[in-house]
């Protein structure tokens, strides 16, 4: 559904996206991570026609973004970092105005702002002002006009920056239930959302791509060993040393300050899952046995480890590009 | 063509839902009631004197009234005008929803004609309550309806060819208050273009008043249509329109 290719787009002397290549296929959730001003927006702006590329192409359900813009924003639903509301125009009434210019027949159009309403849970905000709105509300608005024409591909910006967490959960649903036969561009810098949401992540930084994979692959790819956490009642080298001792692990580190029940990360080698043989330790040892949990790397570490790495040697070549062609065709 | 009447129906709404449509009705109202009393009153009163002094020629109300008014009413729009364009890309820059639009599947052209459709049925609000106090002339009075008509169809270019640069300048600047204040500026230059014209040579001269508004409405204020008039008023409108769209593409490749 999007394919781009060597996507650049400078402004002025600054390079926002530096050569970008990646795709998405139909009915994807794709996540877009990167800390502010790593060229999110920018890369988004150019999907949606907003912003044409410096270089490179960008197809949507295969029409070029330069060439024919009208076929690309009539297939895209685009909810902008800030919603793009008229504060003084009440929610229904905005949204068949929303609805008139994205191209919706006449007789489909009523059926529509009500379908919205319903999906995005606006009834009783109907015919609110927009400018009245809470931060909440204003953005389910943005993401009901994104909607309003049943678009094929969704891009949202953003789309849970400043709710409340139970907002956050609604809109992750709301999203997570669109993606069936939506394709989904979703961009975040809060990490566990979009592990949470998305089937895929490209990771950005500086305008470059760093890493494309899904979450668990990008987990995996880091992660040499796997990590265990344990917190075990009693004294703290006399545990160690018996840990050390079970077959497979590789290192035990004290994990946080002793406070008398010693907590310890236990360095497993990979493909083995000793959390049995742990337990079993601590117990024979006398000792109560508190916690016990293997530790993922959640993507806030990948994802500091990634640009690091990128700031070491770059610029990185192990983008799986030939993945990305699959994955878009 | 739908989408044009939904933006300007959009544009509309907003005029009237925010206080701007009814300032600028009021003030217009209020400003051309008071030029209307005035050269009411003014010529009501050389009338009387005439018939006391038992002398000169019958006065004509189309020259004594409406056509004086008819260029006040000029002088009002130049102020009003900016009110009127300058929120109109400027707004939509400011709040961000100026990429609704842009990413909407509606040309550009189509965007900058509904907006200037929007604008224009606004001034033609002006004119209408303008006409409400001139009509009074054709009940109590014996005016002549061509000329006024002439000279309604000659501010309706000047107000269009005011909204249109008023629009252009309005896509430069996220500001209103910049917008609002370039666009007067601009109009207060083209307003006293043709004061060079009486003491520079006669090739600047012309120049300067071909390209003043003020030379073109007078001639449609006296009941005249001139095809150079009109074709003045219409290459600004196009102009206008035309740099406008070029503006909202530049947008594009320079943000």
């Amino acid at each position: 559904m999007i394919q781009v290719e060597g996507l650049s787009k400078r402004y002025g002397r600054t390079l926002a996206v530096d050569n970008i290549t990646f795709g998405a296929g139909r009915g994807e959730i794709l996540g877009f991570l990167g800390p502010n001003g790593a060229g999110k927006t920018t890369t988004m702006r150019v999907l949606t026609c907003f912003l044409p590329p410096t270089s490179g192409t960008a197809r949507v359900a295969g029409y070029d973004v330069l060439d024919q813009p009208l076929e690309v924003k009539r297939r895209i639903g685009y909810l902008p970092e800030l919603p793009p509301l008229y504060p003084e125009m009440r929610v229904a009434e905005y949204l068949a105005f929303v609805g008139r210019i994205k191209g919706v027949l006449k007789q489909k159009l009523a059926a529509r702002v009500s379908d919205v309403i319903e999906t995005c849970a606006l009834k009783e905000v109907r015919t609110t002002l927009l400018g009245r709105l809470s931060r909440g509300y204003r953005q389910r608005v943005g993401l009901a006009q994104a909607i309003i024409h049943e678009p094929q591909i969704l891009v949202l910006d953003e789309p849970t920056a400043g709710l409340d967490p139970k907002q956050i959960i609604e809109t992750r649903g709301l999203i997570k239930s669109l993606g069936g036969d939506h394709t989904i561009i979703l961009s975040s810098h809060i990490l566990s959302e979009v592990q949470a949401t998305c089937q895929r992540v490209i990771i950005i930084n500086a305008g470059r791509l760093v890493a494309v994979d899904t979450p668990e692959n990008l987990t995996a790819r880091l992660q040499g060993h796997a990590t265990v956490y344990l917190q075990a009642e009693g004294p703290a080298e006399q545990v160690r040393d018996k840990l050390e001792r079970v077959a497979g692990v590789v290192a035990v580190k004290p994990h946080g300050p002793p406070d008398g029940r010693p907590a310890f990360e236990i360095e497993v080698a990979k493909g083995r899952d000793v959390r049995a043989e742990l337990a079993r330790a601590v117990v024979h040892g006398g000792w109560p046995l508190l916690e016990l949990r293997t530790m993922g790397l959640s993507l806030e570490e990948i994802f500091l480890q990634l640009t690091r790495e990128e700031q070491e040697a770059s610029p990185v070549e192990d983008t799986p590009q030939g993945k990305e062609k699959e994955a878009a065709q | 063509m739908r989408n044009i009447l939904t933006i300007a129906r959009k544009e509309l709404k907003t005029y009237f839902t925010s206080p701007i449509a009814y300032i600028v009705l009021a003030i217009g109202g209020v400003i051309f009631g008071f030029f209307f009393y005035s050269a009411l009153a003014f010529f009501v009163q050389r009338g009387m004197e005439m018939e006391m002094y038992g002398r000169g020629m019958p006065m004509n109300v189309n020259e004594y009234v409406v056509r004086p008014l008819l260029l006040n009413l000029s002088v009002i729009s130049l102020f009003l005008v900016p009110m009127i364009t300058m929120r109109l890309y400027a707004e939509e820059k400011r709040s961000g929803t100026i990429e609704l639009l842009l990413t909407s599947p509606v040309r550009d052209l189509e965007l900058v004609l509904g907006k200037l459709l929007a604008a224009f049925l606004l001034f033609g609000g002006i004119l209408l309550v303008a006409l409400i106090n001139l009509s009074l002339l054709f009940f109590f009075g014996n005016a002549d309806w061509k000329p006024l008509l002439a000279g309604l169809l000659g501010l309706a270019l000047l107000g269009t060819a005011f909204l249109s640069l008023g629009m252009l300048l309005s896509t430069f600047t996220s500001n209103q208050i910049v917008a609002g204040s370039l666009t007067f500026g601009l109009f207060l230059m083209l307003w006293v273009a043709d004061w060079v014209s009486s003491y520079s040579g006669t090739t600047v001269g012309q120049v300067a008043s071909y390209i003043s508004v003020t030379t073109h409405i007078e001639n449609f204020a006296k009941g005249v249509i001139d095809l150079r008039d009109v074709v003045y008023y219409l290459s600004v409108i196009f102009l206008g329109v035309f740099l406008t769209h070029r503006s909202l593409e530049s947008l594009r490749w320079r943000s």
